[in-house]
């Protein structure tokens, strides 16, 4: 009825986090005496682009798919559940289980995204290590 | 047949995104669009099965033509998004020279 409500909304969250670690990181990489450390690491802001272009999206084809099926319609308040109290509960304990599951998976889905990337960026910097020697 | 359909666009994109020349295409895009679709509508699928049961499985042809027909337009759809981002990106840039020729 209306679960991807919940992933934009942390969708919104995340894009927010991402422009955040963007400027962060942008203001140390112009400090002068950079440390080196953990260069072969992957931004932040890049794993969070990840996140957002994953959560972004399913919203977006979500979306299509519940207009097509005439539940998200192009006038106020816009989601056709919302018209009847019964479809409005309805659509709001689908939200609470459904849309919070689809948050969950995607999420955790990048969390192992990302630490497989991290294995792999690390073992990489270390051959490299290795053959330079 | 959703699910299915952009499950195939997603593992179709990113064995492209893998063996990509450059990053010129930004096929990226693609592959976390249609992946994230996918987990969606899975777990949309799966609260599905949990209610229907066995009866998930054997769905009217209607409803699966439907679902078909729903699955090539969700591709279609993200293709577009895609399509209009590179070409706003111009990563090659194409537009630019077509632009200024």
């Amino acid at each position: 009825m209306a679960c991807f409500l919940v992933s934009a909304a942390e969708a919104v969250v995340v894009t927010v986090m991402e422009k955040n670690a963007q400027k962060k990181e942008e203001s140390q990489v112009d400090l002068p005496e950079s440390t080196g450390l953990g260069e072969h690491v992957i931004p932040l802001s890049r794993k969070l682009k990840w996140l957002s272009n994953m959560l972004w999206g399913g919203v977006i084809l979500l979306a299509f798919e519940h207009i097509w099926h005439g539940e998200v319609v192009p006038w106020f308040p816009f989601l056709a559940a919302m018209s009847d109290p019964a479809d409005a509960a309805e659509m709001f304990y689908e939200m609470a289980t459904v849309g919070v599951c689809m948050a969950m998976l995607i999420t955790v889905v990048w969390f192992v995204m990302c630490r497989v990337v991290d294995s792999i960026a690390v073992r990489s910097a270390a051959e490299a290590e290795v053959a330079h020697r | 047949m959703t699910l299915l359909i952009t499950v195939f666009a997603a593992v179709f994109a990113t064995v492209k995104w893998y063996n990509r020349k450059d990053d010129s295409m930004k096929l990226g895009i693609l592959c976390f669009m249609f992946w994230g679709a996918s987990l969606m509508w899975l777990v949309d699928a799966l609260f599905e099965y949990w209610e229907l049961k066995a009866e998930y499985f054997s769905p009217a042809l209607e409803d699966m033509i439907n679902d078909t027909f729903l699955g090539l337009s969700v591709v279609a759809l993200g293709l577009v998004i895609w399509l209009v981002r590179l070409l706003i990106l111009d990563p090659k840039g194409t537009v630019r020279a077509a632009i200024q020729r």
